[in-house]
């Protein structure tokens, strides 16, 4: 059973599970998704990519970003069967810019790969992981 | 005109004493004549002999004062004259003299002769051109500027060839020292054989840093860096100049007083890296050295860059002249500037006055260094004392008592509040977790205020207004950030007398082409209102938003920035907004089990990523040193829950308490801003009795 108590100008309240069973009937105001100052996910409401986007950790903004740019927007707007598969060259043009940076894109890892799931992800400010773990929206 | 009036100041009070002689006189001599008829009756009229006499006298008098007077005049205003006429000679000479020196000075290169065209004093250096073909005899124009190849330094390049036919002498004069200033710079880094002229001596080429930077960020730390990814990310081929005074290429803070503290690795302080919540290792450096661009290159380089500028710090800042200039006296130009310069430790009073061997055994903790000072002193020293029980203190206190027992060290913790984090949680929540940092090994003595601060007896003693006294090895102050505005002044750029740091408005923009962004800015949040906020994720936050405004976005602060603590294994909270204790606040608690720590809730879920959703991943969860689990207690047991901040019956900040993975609920509350009835309505939209 919960139970209310108020301490000056603090009010603490318990409650249990079966308390908090029922649904609540908070009304939360519906967002926009046109509002221009949210932060969007990968894709923005106009089908551009953001680069900006905190999923692509560095991959857009360091040494390489130019050729993976190109690549990934190849790859975005590719209308091949096969995704993609017009853009090898720029893929293999960013294969060769992240060779010459070992330290920032290690080798083990897959060095090309683009978010599969284009659906804008939660705003996240999820900043500065090293390149390879990023791209792994959460 | 001029003479006339100059003439006349010096003639006047010499006409006015010679009237007034005049008048005297002739007073004198009617009272006289008048005075004479009173006495002498008998006689009759003007006695003529007497009078001629004394009209004589009067006469001769007058005439000369006048010609006395007529005299000095004209010597005066011939004076003046020349005195003029050599102050002009003088002047226009001196501007004659001070151009060719400029010249000198800026371009180091002989003068060679001036030509009539310009000025006669001016000197026009002959040009470093790097093809050896062209020829380099000085010559009388500006010609050679114009000649000059300016692959990589477009913007000069039009402005000098627009010297070729310099109108005004005055401003050519100026502007060729500023364009020559840039070419020697162009110069020096492309040829390696440089055509000389003979009267200097040859220099080898010396790497020459740039002059200019489109993109230049001042402070090279948590908002800088976000900044600069976010102009990379937008403007693409950006080249972004990143100055810090600091030795180290940025880095993250947080894990600073947590993670790092935690490792097993003995070589942590110089490794420096630490285990994020999903084991994986990493760097509290954001990138490692490869990803930038060495300075020098950043106008060469093909695809743009970052580039770090270290140990250098910006002392003047020229709005007008969009340059900044550094503490050795190079300036730099830019298009767009970002201020991240963070802030500076705040230290006591009675510290500071306690004398040197105190001082010297105080630290105040922010950077890379204090880490690495504290670590060794934990393991030397027997007893510390931290000041200070907000955010830092108590996250040092719990990570030194962490070591306590490992190493024997006696650890204390002191503040004014009535529990830690006194400031930030209502009392119930402080006191409760006062207790669980006392359980981490910590002394902790409450509502304490320091009186003064001695070296006695080989300890540090430390009196207390209550009478209470404090023996101990070492200090570690923590009682807040001064925000560095050092370039309010030479910026004219407005200081926020409220919450200190520069003032900037909702879009984090100070005056055009300055931006603020981190710790130091006092910004306008459209939602909560004018504040500051000294916390990680909000400098990513507002870094990424000077970088998006920086590259042509109007945006305002929006995207409400969150940030976190961990207090031990049992104690880990995440917040976001305005979480302040003397607001009125509605805490919901779950009857917590002993599956509600953030130690359980990382171990648990794979996929709950703490904070990782938030904001960066930072938060590593090590195996505590506690194994026994939680027991139920017969008191309150605030395991978990949520608590809203309220101001104006408006949710305005909350927090998660060992709820985790919830922020984006609590962000959306605080953006509606809405008047709930009832606020356990609202908690129970995080689900808190769940994992």
């Amino acid at each position: 059973m919960s139970y209310c108590r108020q301490e000056g100008k603090d009010r603490i309240i318990f409650v249990t599970k079966e308390d908090h069973e029922a649904p609540s009937n908070a009304e939360l105001v519906a967002d926009d998704p046109d509002d221009p100052y949210e932060d969007h996910g990968l894709i923005l409401p106009n089908g551009d990519i953001n680069w900006n986007c905190p999923c692509l950790g560095g991959m857009a903004s360091g040494p390489c970003g130019q050729q993976f740019k190109e690549a990934f927007s190849c790859f975005h707007y590719s209308k091949e069967e096969v995704k993609g598969a017009d853009c090898v060259e720029n893929f293999r043009g960013m294969q060769e810019c992240m060779q010459k940076y070992p330290e920032l894109y290690p080798q083990e890892e897959e060095a090309e790969s683009p978010p599969t799931d284009s659906d804008p992800a939660p705003p996240s400010t999820s900043e500065d992981q090293l390149p390879p773990d990023s791209p792994s929206a959460s | 005109m001029l003479k006339c009036r100059a003439a006349w100041r010096r003639l006047a009070p010499l006409a006015r004493a010679s009237s007034t002689l005049c008048r005297q006189n002739a007073k004198r001599a009617v009272l006289r004549n008048e005075r004479r008829p009173d006495l002498n009756c008998s006689q009759m009229s003007t006695a003529p002999s007497g009078g001629g006499r004394e009209n004589t006298l009067y006469v001769v008098l007058v005439g000369a004062a006048c010609l006395g007077g007529g005299v000095y005049a004209y010597r005066t205003v011939l004076g003046d004259k020349q005195r003029y006429q050599e102050r002009i000679s003088e002047i226009a000479s001196r501007t004659r003299r001070v151009e060719p020196e400029q010249q000198k000075v800026q371009t180091q290169t002989e003068p060679a002769a001036a030509t009539e065209a310009t000025k006669e004093a001016i000197s026009d250096p002959p040009l470093r051109i790097d093809t050896p073909n062209q020829p380099v005899a000085p010559t009388e124009e500006i010609e050679p500027l114009s000649n000059t190849p300016e692959a990589s330094e477009p913007s000069p390049a039009p402005v000098l060839e627009s010297e070729v036919a310099p109108v005004a002498v005055d401003e050519s004069i100026s502007e060729v020292s500023v364009q020559l200033q840039d070419v020697p710079v162009v110069e020096s880094e492309h040829s390696a054989a440089v055509v000389q002229e003979t009267a200097v001596e040859p220099t080898p080429v010396v790497p020459v840093l740039p002059e200019h930077a489109p993109y230049l960020l001042i402070g090279g730390g948590t908002a800088s860096f976000a900044a600069a990814r976010s102009i990379r990310a937008r403007d693409p081929r950006a080249r972004v100049l990143i100055i810090t005074d600091e030795q180290d290429l940025p880095y993250m803070r947080p894990p600073l007083s947590k993670e790092l503290w935690f490792s097993d690795d003995p070589a942590v302080t110089e490794t420096l890296r630490f285990k994020q919540w999903n084991g994986k290792e990493r760097s509290i450096y954001f990138q490692p050295p490869s990803f930038y661009v060495d300075p020098v290159e950043l106008t060469k380089v093909e695809n743009g860059g970052v580039a770090v500028m270290t140990g250098k710090k910006v002392v003047h800042m020229d709005v007008r002249g969009n340059k900044v200039r550094l503490c050795d006296g190079s300036e730099i130009t830019y298009d767009k500037c970002l201020i991240a310069t963070g802030g500076i430790p705040r230290n006591m009073q009675v510290i500071e006055r306690a004398g040197e061997e105190v001082t010297k055994r105080t630290t105040l903790f922010r950077k890379i260094d204090d880490f690495k000072s504290l670590e060794k002193i934990s393991r030397t020293v027997k007893s510390i004392t931290i000041i200070g029980g907000g955010f830092l203190g108590s996250e040092l206190a719990c990570a030194l008592g962490r070591k306590s027992a490992d190493v024997g060290l006696e650890v204390m913790q002191m503040f004014p509040e009535k529990g830690n984090m006194g400031k930030v949680l209502p009392e119930y929540l402080s006191n409760w977790t006062t207790e669980k940092v006392r359980r981490e090994g910590v002394q902790v003595l409450t509502e304490a205020l320091v009186k003064n601060v001695n070296f006695k007896e080989g300890k540090v003693e430390i009196k207390l207004k209550d009478g209470r006294v404090v023996k101990t090895d070492h200090i570690v102050a923590a009682v807040g950030l001064e925000p560095n505005v050092d370039l309010a002044t030479s910026g004219g750029l407005e200081v926020d007398s409220d919450f200190g740091g520069y003032r900037v408005n909702a879009e984090l923009q100070a005056r055009s082409n300055i931006w603020v962004a981190g710790d130091a800015a006092c910004f306008y949040d459209i939602k909560l209102g004018r504040r500051r906020v000294e916390h990680h994720d909000h400098a990513v936050v507002s870094g990424r938003l000077a970088g998006e405004n920086m590259t042509g976005a109007s945006k305002p602060y929006w995207h409400q920035s969150m940030f976190w603590s961990d207090l031990g294994p049992d104690v880990g909270y995440e917040a976001i907004g305005i979480v302040d204790s003397s607001l009125p606040t509605v805490g919901v608690f779950a009857k917590a089990t002993a599956k509600d720590t953030p130690k359980a809730a990382t171990e648990q879920s794979g996929t709950g990523i703490r904070s990782e959703s938030e904001t960066e991943a930072v938060a590593g969860k090590m195996s505590p040193t506690l194994s026994t689990p939680i027991p139920p207690v017969a008191k309150d047991d605030y395991g978990k829950g949520v608590i809203f901040y309220l101001r104006d019956n408006v949710v305005v900040g909350i927090i998660l308490w060992n709820v985790f993975n919830r922020m984006p609920i609590a962000r959306k509350i605080i953006k509606d801003g809405e008047q709930h009835a009832d606020l356990n309505e609202v908690a129970k939209l995080f689900n808190i009795h769940e994992d």
